[in-house]
Formats: structure tokens, C-alpha cells, sequence
């Protein structure tokens, strides 16, 4: 279909007018077609810019609210920019149940930010998730798309450098 | 030569400790050596503490190896892998590793047996059979034999898939729909994932059959957005089903229809209840919608709607290949056929285990799950999600159905296990239940949105605070029954459960004298 673009501070720069149109059009006349309109066009910008919510609210008629209003909903769409890799660490029962708490502990202080913040060095951006589905090798993680379990602080790390120094990992959102 | 079979599981539990670069070595070695293989990438035989698991076809059946690295691979090369030759890493034949072969696998029989996206391998193992029959008895026949199978909403909530199709098939209305939950949201669960992603084409059978049951010629499956894998599978399977006539405008020249389509979640817990799920895939807030209507008369875009559990539509292939009665006489009570229990948490051995009801949480969690990761006692077991109660060592040798475990305050739920070992804290994983309830809270009723909140405050003063502790506990247990009774839905008016249960059995952790 398109082509990734980097989810960085140049947002939507390097995206076409034409491509972003053609995606709510595609979606504006498929049956519940919001939820899969946001995520194609978070896909392509990395980000649902403020300025979109005005576009995507006239394609498929309905108000700006009831836009601002889904995206803000759901935590998966993000109305700022991502950095580069998105790590996502298990917060849920399971994790927990085995080091879990330590291993979230450690991911703060590693990248020097919480939860929903990037990195001190503006390359990482840091989530929860309530679950990958990975429970009996807890605790897991996601990096960049990719499920990582029996996660502990000196793998998470490992994969972090062989990420941030651009090996492995490679995906979407780091093609350009 | 002939080619040697060699199965690596592409299931995300084993992509997540490095299948896919084992999956590598094994053709690179292979090339090497001169030694051609044939690599197939299967679902997950579900004993994930030996991911990656490798097998081998031999002669004698498949040997497994695991849990193997990708550092592993020349090794075992040398060892004679190809020929089934021993290894330290060999687990034998597949079949004969006790965890595996003292199930009852009926929803999961083939999960990590065949290539999930291989439509031959699919039929050669019973794929299609109950599709077939299905296409040639009446919608009323088919939902009497779902009905009289006993099989119950394996998603938690336990309600008769029957009685469900019945009311939808019984309803007049231009459109009708199928919908899967595939937003399996629970921690301690994975059981849809393993079978979307293992055998695709079981939950499209079922939800093909579905469609014919009750007279719906659209369906859709939520899944959530955390599974990638499985919506990448499954997208796959949906075409090659579509070209080979299991699914779109005339299904194996019948002049039926059946069109599916996948649609992703976007990470909102809450949508794993029905309603709310229903209003997600209408592309909206997921928000909860009051009962009635129920779905079945008033779901999808205001039509009758079947909204299932991945595991019971999932089930339903079986049960009309294989008849009512086979899978009724699996189970005890009022709880018939088979639950694909998942174990988690501190367990040495975690992975799925699907034994027919009425098994105990005891045996699950020694004979499979082979006791504490960590080799410390275990303390308490979640059961059902993280709405469901923390169980003690006491309450271990209940047989797992659906009655007797709510006979216990406690619920069998989607079949999660999550086990935690004696240096658990039960006040703070009674806070992280309300903390989760607070984060995941649609907004709609106020116990559940504000209720949360002032639960989360509540337990940092019992634990901060042991002056005010029985007052403060006090406190705690009349908002549980607020918030128990004044939510709207299900999920919400459970969030309570774990807090009580903790209150019950662990009030040691709250500082007050055990009751």
C-alpha cells in the first residue's frame, strides 16, 4: 500500500496530501470504518496530528468531537509524535508475578523517564501494556512490534542497545 | 534424498524467545551440510517453557527438542537431529511427553500439529467435517446440536452458545452478524492467540458455521491490537479460504454466504466486553451499553449479533463433526466438554493445558505446571483474570467448573491461572486490581470510574496507615458492594472479586487477623 514514513519530529512532512486523503476515503464509506481510518493513518504518519482530526471529521461527516473523542479513547492512537522505538513493558498480574515490578523499575531509570515519556536521549518512547499474551514466559516485552519474553534486565538492555544502534528490530517506522 | 520435516513453531510465544532465528539456522545448517529439509513453521504445541520447541518427523513420530537456541543448532546437527538422534535437549517423541498426551486436546487437537496456514493440511486433519455437515442440515439442527453439546461461552461469562444462535436465529431482521472477541485482555491468557495463530481456519469453520446456524452472511473478528502475529495469520488464512471457496459469495458451490473480515482493537482493555466491543467495531468509543437489548436481538449496528469467544466458535467445528454427544461426555455437572487452561505466573512449567472440567487447580499447577518457578512455596493463585478471585492453598482441591468455583466466590472465567509464590504482596496486588479497573474504566458508570480511584486510595491508607486499618477496611468492602452493584457491565461489577478474595484469605497482608 504506502510507504512507512519515519514517526519522528517531521511528522507528516514526508506524506502526501493525496495519500492521507485517499485513506479516509477509502474508510469513510466502510461499515464502523473509523477505528481501522485511524490506525491506517497512524500507520503512515506515525502520529494523528491535531490537524487531521478536522479532515478525518469531514470525510466520514460526523464533528470533530466525536474524532477527538475515539482517538482519545484508545491508547493505542497518539496525538504526538513517538520516538523512534516504541518499547512497550508488561505491567499485568502474570509479569509481575516474576519480577515484573524490578524489571519496569529498571527500564525507568535506564532510559530516565516513566511511563508514556521518551528517553532523556529522545530515542525511545515507553509504554505499558496490560498483557501480550506471553504469560507463561513472563516477563515480556514488545520492541518496536516484535514479543520478547523471559525478559530480564541485562536481555532488555541487550536489546535495547542492538535497537537504539540500529541492528535488528528493523521495522516499520525506521525504513527511511 | 527425501527431504526431512523439521517443525519450528511460529506461534509469538516462541517468536518471542527466538524461533525465527532458529527457523534460520536450522536451513542454514542444513545447507551446509547438503542435507535438504523441509521447514515448517507450526503453531505452538502449547508446553511453552520448552520454546522454542523443535521437532523432527521420524519414522517412529515426531521427537522434539527443546527448549533450543539458535547457538543450539549445529549441535544438535551433530548429534544426528534429522535421524530423532539424542541430544541433551531432546524431549523424546512429542506425543509421549506427559504434559501433552494426558490432555484432552479437542478445541486445540491440531494447534502446533499442522502448518496453521495450510488448507491441505487442515482438511487431512479433520478441517472442513463439521463446516460440510453443517451445509447440509437445517440453521435449527445445527443450533440444537450446539445446544445439546453443552458447550458454554468460553470467553468467561459461561452462557450457552445455543441458547444465544437460538435467539439470534429466531430473530427477523434484514442483517445479521457474527462477531468474534479476540480481545483477550486477561493477564494469564493466551489461549485465543494460540489458536488463531495455530489453527486459523478452525475459527473460520466456526464462525462459517455460526453464519449458517443462525442466518448471518457477515462476520467479523475483533482482535487486539497486542497481537500482531495473529492478525497477520489470520488475514492469510481469510484469503486462502476466500480462494478456495470456504468463505465468500458461494461456499463450496452451495449458493450460502459468508464474507469475514478482521478488524484490529486499539489497545482499550474494556473492549473485551461485548458491548463495548460491539460499539469499538461500529467505530466508536468503546464504550458499555446497557443489557437489554441484548446482542442477540439489538447488537452490530443496532442487528441481531452473535458475539463468541474465539475458543467457543473455535469448538464448534468439532461438536458438528464429531456430534453432540461426543463432547458432552467430556466434563462434570453442568460444565460439558474441554477448557484449554492456561498456566502462568511463577510456574515452572507454564503453557496450555486443555483437560475436560473438573480437574483441580492442585493438579494443574504440580502435575503440569511442576510446582513454583522460583522453587519457593506457592501462595495464591488468580483464577479467571484480573477480575477474578486469589485463591489460597485451600480452595486448591475444588474441581474447576463452572458451578463450583461460583460456589466458591470465584470464577473459572476465560481459564487464566496466574500463580504467585510466597513472596507475593496480596494488599498490593489487591491496589493493582482497582489501580487496573481505574486505568481500563470506560467512564460510563460512576463505581467503576470514580469507585476505582477511591478504592486505589483507600488501600494506600490501610497500608500506610495501621491506626485507621479496620475503619479503612471497612470502607473498602462498602464500595466493593457499590461498585458491584451499580456497574453497568459485567467486567466492571466484577473488578471487586480479586479485592474481596484477597480480604477473605489473605487478611493476613492487610494486617488484620486471619478470619
Amino acid at each position: 500500500m504506502t510507504m512507512p514514513v519515519s514517526n519522528s519530529d517531521t511528522g507528516s512532512a514526508g506524506v502526501g496530501e493525496h495519500i492521507w486523503r485517499q485513506i479516509i476515503q477509502k474508510h469513510a464509506s466502510q461499515p464502523g470504518g473509523l477505528l481501522p481510518a485511524l490506525h491506517a493513518l497512524q500507520d503512515v504518519l506515525g502520529y494523528l496530528p491535531d490537524w487531521l482530526v478536522a479532515e478525518v471529521a469531514a470525510g466520514f461527516n460526523i464533528s470533530r468531537a466525536e474524532v477527538h473523542g475515539v482517538i482519545s479513547f484508545y491508547p493505542d492512537f497518539r496525538s504526538k509524535p513517538a520516538a523512534r522505538h516504541i518499547l512497550r513493558v508488561c505491567r499485568a498480574e502474570s509479569c509481575q508475578a516474576v519480577g515484573g515490578d524490578a524489571l519496569a523499575e529498571h527500564v525507568r531509570r535506564k532510559l530516565g523517564c516513566d511511563f508514556h515519556g521518551t528517553s532523556s536521549d529522545g530515542s525511545v518512547t515507553l509504554e505499558p501494556v496490560y498483557c501480550l499474551g506471553l504469560c507463561a514466559q513472563s516477563p515480556a516485552v514488545m520492541l518496536d512490534g516484535h514479543p520478547h519474553a523471559r525478559i530480564n534486565p541485562e536481555k532488555l538492555d541487550r536489546l535495547l542497545a542492538e535497537a537504539t544502534q540500529g541492528r535488528g528490530t528493523a521495522k516499520q517506522g525506521e525504513s527511511l | 534424498m527425501t527431504p526431512v520435516t523439521v517443525y519450528v513453531p511460529r506461534d509469538a510465544a516462541a517468536l518471542a524467545v527466538g524461533a525465527d532465528s532458529v527457523a534460520k539456522a536450522v536451513l542454514a545448517e542444513a545447507a551446509a551440510r547438503g542435507t535438504p529439509v523441509k521447514l515448517v513453521r507450526n503453531g505452538s504445541r502449547g508446553l511453552l517453557w520448552l520454546e522454542t520447541l523443535l521437532e523432527v518427523a521420524t519414522p517412529q513420530g515426531r521427537v522434539a527438542y527443546g527448549p533450543v537456541t539458535s547457538e543450539d543448532v549445529a549441535g544438535l546437527f551433530d548429534a544426528g537431529l534429522l535421524q530423532g538422534g539424542d541430544h541433551p535437549l531432546s524431549q523424546g517423541l512429542t506425543e509421549e511427553i506427559p504434559y501433552l498426551k494426558n490432555q484432552e486436546r479437542l478445541t486445540f487437537a491440531r494447534v502446533g500439529v499442522t502448518d496453521p496456514l495450510s488448507l491441505e493440511d487442515y482438511a487431512a486433519h479433520g478441517g472442513w467435517q463439521g463446516l460440510k455437515r453443517a451445509l447440509q442440515i437445517a440453521p435449527e439442527q445445527i443450533v440444537e446440536e450446539v445446544t445439546q453439546s453443552g458447550l458454554r461461552g468460553r470467553g468467561g461469562a459461561a452462557f450457552p452458545t445455543g441458547i444465544k444462535w437460538k435467539t439470534v436465529l429466531h430473530a427477523s431482521a434484514p442483517q445479521k452478524y457474527i462477531v468474534c472477541n479476540a480481545d483477550e485482555g486477561d493477564s494469564g491468557t493466551f489461549a485465543d492467540r494460540m489458536l488463531m495463530e495455530g489453527d486459523p481456519y478452525c475459527l473460520i469453520e466456526g464462525m462459517v458455521i455460526a453464519g449458517l446456524a443462525v442466518g448471518a452472511d457477515q462476520g467479523y473478528i475483533y482482535v487486539r491490537s497486542e497481537y500482531p502475529q495473529a492478525i497477520d495469520v489470520l488475514n492469510q488464512a481469510i484469503e486462502r479460504a476466500t480462494s478456495a471457496g470456504w468463505l465468500g459469495n458461494d461456499l463450496q458451490g452451495s449458493g450460502r454466504r459468508f464474507h469475514l473480515e478482521i478488524r484490529k482493537g486499539a489497545g482499550a482493555y474494556i473492549c473485551g466486553e461485548e458491548t463495548s466491543l460491539l460499539d469499538s467495531l461500529e467505530g466508536k468509543r468503546g464504550m458499555v451499553r446497557p443489557k437489554p437489548p441484548l446482542p442477540a436481538i439489538e447488537g452490530l449496528f443496532g442487528q441481531p449479533t452473535v458475539v463468541n469467544n474465539v475458543l467457543s466458535l473455535g469448538t464448534v467445528p468439532l461438536i458438528l463433526a464429531k456430534g453432540a454427544a461426543y463432547y458432552r461426555d467430556f466434563g462434570v455437572g453442568r460444565s460439558h466438554g474441554t477448557q484449554p487452561f492456561q498456566l502462568a505466573g511463577n510456574l515452572k512449567h507454564g503453557g496450555l493445558v486443555e483437560k475436560a472440567f473438573g480437574v483441580t487447580l492442585r493438579e494443574l499447577l504440580y502435575d503440569y505446571g511442576g510446582g513454583s518457578a522460583s522453587g519457593r512455596p506457592l501462595r495464591a493463585v488468580q483464577v479467571g483474570g484480573p477480575l477474578g478471585a486469589y485463591l489460597p492453598e485451600s480452595q486448591w482441591d475444588i474441581p474447576l467448573d463452572y458451578e463450583a468455583y461460583a460456589a466458591a466466590s470465584a470464577m473459572v472465567g476465560h481459564g487464566g491461572l496466574v500463580a504467585f509464590d510466597d513472596t507475593v504482596n496480596m494488599l498490593r496486588m489487591a491496589r493493582y486490581a482497582m489501580e487496573f479497573c481505574a486505568i481500563e474504566s470506560c467512564g460510563k458508570c460512576t463505581p467503576c470510574r470514580i469507585g476505582s480511584v477511591r478504592g486505589v486510595e483507600t488501600l494506600d491508607r490501610i497500608a500506610a496507615d495501621p491506626g485507621k486499618r479496620e475503619q479503612q477496611v471497612e470502607l473498602l468492602r462498602d464500595l466493593c458492594d457499590t461498585m458491584l452493584g451499580g456497574s453497568l457491565c459485567a467486567l466492571r461489577g466484577m473488578a471487586p472479586y480479586p479485592v474481596l478474595s484477597v480480604l477473605q484469605h489473605f487478611p493476613e497482608d492487610f494486617g488484620l487477623a486471619a478470619g
